[in-house]
């Protein structure tokens, strides 16, 4: 060996000294769940989908959120978006307007004709749903999608159920609910309208149909005993916001009472004042009390809607109603107080909830009902009649659109499974991606984008939409909001903070691995990581 | 144009160390994937060592902006113990070990040996010269060279690791020890413990009053300050200093995982002034983005643990405030002061 003055080894590079051997703990990366996601009855993958509309790519995006839920355009108008509620970002500033990017892929879906691939391959499987609402097309969607033959029966003249019958024009526009209804009869799903079942066996059984899905909903208004004489005018809301949509417009006159203090009586107050009547509500307790969200009590209230809170009606009569006023109790219940009043009234509108039309299930064995008049069902949605499954509004369940298309897909991957003499038994969820797993220091500022409101004189006297959409300026700023809490989105802060080099970048699309061989176990990726989606896990020594 | 084009929010912008929705150009060196890696895996620093991360941000950086024709003289210290036993070396440049105090000269050298060869026509590369060293051989050992590798404007840039003291020997006190700072040669007990306020230099001062060309400091906290800085230095010729603070888990008593958290309080309470100047005149100075008391900074290390026993020494906090206070007055790092 030739080498220089006293020096008697060979150069040679660090890499023979593994760190990793010094480690107590090693960091891995995972995919914790983010609380939008498991915040969102149907299941949505909500950082997934903004991940894609980050990048503006908003056709991978709504494709991505229809694997889930095939009503973008409908959810981002009607959902409640409790989501939002659920966001992080929430904690910084104000919470990612996941509503209103759905509703821009919805409407750039539309606007771009995307449609549905038809399953690759059909079973051969026949499935009867019964109700043409959000759930019964939702299950229709996913059923049709795992290549089972789907026929759909409504009584209505038209599809969307509720969504149509009970959810006003100002708040769900029907172009967009026809075309997403449309987009689920292209993938090749019958729907027969105008065609009530009367008994789901007989007709199972006419049809040859291996299994049924149930989601009649929940149409019959709820009456109370309010004494009145013979000109006093009483209907249900649900019958007024359903004539709304044929050619014979509900007569209520000029003053219309409305009864009740949900979503419902709200829709209806604000429908009759769009005719030009001037309706009034009353309801027993107060507006934090009231069943109806808050910011539709909002709305109305701006567009003159009148509230009379702490209210019952004793006694309704020709052109006039009686009042009683309310207390509440140390328990929240309101209590008479003997105090009456009298209010002008053409007619009174009652909204006090629905019940269900069970005359279908009539002689089917095992199926049980629940004292509250809805359908019992399993954990898979299943009732007890093996091969019927229910969901939506007719079981025991929070009644709004998003539940009910996730009880559409839940039912749909049961079925499915139970078609093939199987169980579907859902992935365990990953751990919630908390806000406190988060480094926030890493996000820029950017304040909530707001969308448009219909200005007022318009909201009192058209059907036209009251919330406008983004653009696609905003839309992409909107989704670029997003924290991507839980899941890796590639800002290669591990790979760059490592001191040793011990992160190895696998390339666009592909995330990164730890070299454990020299990975020390300081945890800087970790702390540094913004979104969450590395911990630390104890060596075994 | 498209959207893409007019939204000029980018989620994490330039925070994190790349960003997908960035064009690759505009994403930091750290980022790519075929960065040199100057400093491979296998040194034996600390675990969440800042001088080890904190050298690969600086020397990838400059072998970026060189098109790679880079020779590193390193002074004695944490950096070269850590990374080259003999026969080993961590480092993937031309680099060459000095002694403590010479690192300055050393690169003087280097940088002379270059010229001559180029006017000889022996080399064709215009190959440039970084030295580096902790903070004792730069502001302590070694700052008689400095001082006269600044003032001759040799065409070399210096780049000081500050961690505050001399650690790899056992935490000794440095000229860039910080007040009330804890160390294993500062006073241990009585009325004020550790290192006494009114002592110690900050170099990017003195280097700012040789009127050099480029003077700046940066944290392992904002690495796309570092980056910038690096480049903007080697893209300019004769004495330039960079000096870089990198806080250490070993001698500021903090957790491993705190490197980079710790270098971003610094910042963000005015501790650490982060600017940049130009033939001695201040040009630009990285604003505070989120103000923090400097409590926020010295409670998670234990070399100020005396500071918040059942007695805390609030005169002492409120001095080591009034400092953080003075460097956001003269370095204009409030965002509102004008910048």
């Amino acid at each position: 060996m030739d080498k220089p003055f006293a020096i008697t080894l060979n150069p040679g590079s660090s890499l023979a000294n593994h760190t990793g051997s010094w480690r107590t703990a090693r960091p891995v990366y995972l995919d914790r769940l983010p609380p939008c996601n498991n915040q969102c009855p149907a299941g949505e993958d909500i950082q997934g989908w903004l991940f894609h509309a980050e990048s503006g790519d908003y056709e991978a995006a709504w494709r991505h959120l229809t694997r889930d839920n095939p009503f973008a355009a409908i959810m981002g108008r009607v959902c409640y978006h409790t989501c939002e509620s659920a966001c992080n970002r929430g904690k910084i500033d104000e919470a990612v307007g996941i509503n209103s990017v759905e509703r821009f892929l919805g409407d750039e879906a539309i606007k771009r004709g995307w449609k549905f691939a038809a399953p690759a391959m059909e079973t051969g499987k026949k499935v009867l749903i019964v109700g043409a609402g959000p759930s019964g097309m939702s299950a229709a969607y996913h059923l049709r999608r795992l290549g089972h033959a789907v026929t759909v029966m409504d009584a209505g003249p038209f599809m969307g159920g509720m969504m149509r019958f009970g959810i006003p024009k100002y708040r769900l526009p029907r172009e967009a609910l026809d075309a997403e209804m449309q987009r689920i009869v292209d993938m090749g799903v019958s729907v027969k309208l105008n065609s009530k079942v009367d008994n789901i066996l007989e007709q199972m059984k006419a049809g040859s149909f291996d299994a049924a899905f149930l989601a009649v909903g929940a149409h019959i208004g709820k009456r109370a005993m309010i004494p009145s004489g013979d000109a006093a005018k009483i209907v249900d809301a649900i019958s007024v916001l359903r004539s709304m949509e044929g050619e014979d417009k509900p007569m209520l006159g000029r003053r219309v009472v409305v009864y009740g203090g949900g979503n419902t009586a709200v829709d209806v107050a604000r429908t009759v004042k769009r005719m030009g009547a001037e309706p009034i509500i009353v309801y027993r307790r107060t507006r934090d009390k009231a069943p109806a969200h808050d910011f539709e009590i909002e709305e109305a209230l701006q567009e003159g809607v009148m509230i009379k809170w702490l209210s019952t009606i004793k006694q309704a009569g020709d052109h006039q109603i009686t009042v009683e006023k309310m207390q509440l109790d140390d328990k929240g219940f309101p209590q008479p107080t003997g105090e009456f009043e009298t209010l002008e009234a053409d007619s009174v509108v009652l909204a006090l909830g629905q019940d269900v039309d069970l005359g279908l299930l009539n002689g089917v064995p095992g199926l049980e009902v629940t004292k509250d008049g809805v359908v019992k069902v399993g954990q898979d949605l299943m009732t007890g009649h093996p091969g019927i499954f229910a969901g939506g509004d007719m079981v025991p369940a929070e009644r709004n659109v998003t539940v009910a298309v996730g009880h559409g897909k839940k039912a749909a991957r049961h079925i499915d499974a139970w078609l093939r003499g199987a169980s579907y038994a859902p992935p365990p969820k990953p751990e919630v991606a908390q806000f406190e797993k988060l480094n926030p220091w890493y996000y820029m500022d950017a304040p909530k984008t707001v969308r448009p409101m219909l200005d007022i004189i318009r909201r009192q006297s058209t059907f036209d939409e009251v919330q406008g959409g983004l653009d696609e300026g905003n839309a992409l700023f909107e989704a670029r909001r997003c924290l991507s809490c839980g899941n890796c989105f590639e800002c290669d802060n591990c790979y760059g903070v490592c001191p040793d080099n011990a992160v190895i970048k696998l390339g666009p699309g592909k995330r990164f691995q730890f070299n454990y061989d020299y990975c020390k176990g300081c945890g800087v990726c970790v702390a540094e990581c913004p979104c969450g989606a590395i911990k630390m896990v104890a060596e075994e020594i | 144009m498209s959207a893409q084009q007019t939204v000029k929010f980018y989620q994490t912008g330039t925070f994190t160390v790349g960003n997908r929705l960035l064009a690759p150009e505009e994403r930091s060196v750290q980022a790519n994937m075929q960065r040199t890696n100057s400093i491979n895996s296998g040194h034996r620093a600390c675990q969440g060592c800042g001088e080890a991360l904190g050298a690969r941000y600086a020397i990838d950086a400059a072998m970026n902006a060189t098109n790679r024709q880079l020779i590193a003289a390193n002074a004695t210290g944490c950096l070269e113990v850590f990374s080259t036993p003999y026969p080993e070396t961590s480092w993937q440049i031309p680099w060459i070990h000095s002694l403590f105090g010479n690192t300055a000269a050393v690169g003087t050298g280097i940088a002379a040996a270059i010229k001559v060869k180029r006017q000889k026509g022996e080399l064709k590369e215009d190959v440039r010269v970084v030295a580096q060293g902790g903070d004792g051989g730069t502001t302590d050992i070694g700052f008689g060279c400095l001082s006269g590798m600044f003032e001759r404007n040799d065409d070399v840039l210096y780049i000081c690791y500050d961690n505050g003291g001399y650690m790899n020997t056992g935490v000794q006190r440095s000229s860039a020890t910080p007040p009330a700072a804890r160390t294993a040669t500062t006073m241990p007990v009585g009325p004020e413990p550790g290192n006494p306020f009114g002592q110690g230099k900050f170099v990017p001062a003195i280097a700012m009053a040789h009127e050099i060309p480029y003077v700046a400091t940066a944290t392992v906290a904002d690495l796309r300050d570092l980056e910038a800085k690096v480049t903007k230095a080697m893209g300019m010729r004769g004495a330039r200093y960079i000096h870089i603070l990198v806080p250490c888990p070993l001698g500021w008593g903090t957790a491993s995982h705190d490197t980079i958290r710790m270098a971003r309080l610094a910042k963000e309470t005015g501790i650490f002034p982060v600017f940049e100047a130009e033939y001695g005149e201040i040009k630009s100075a990285l604003a505070i983005r989120r103000q923090l008391p400097v409590e926020e900074y010295l409670r998670p290390q234990k070399r100020y643990a005396h500071l918040f026993g059942k007695q805390p020494a609030v005169a002492t906090i409120a001095r080591i405030q009034a400092i953080a206070d003075k460097n956001i007055r003269k370095y204009g790092l409030l965002a509102a002061q004008g910048q």
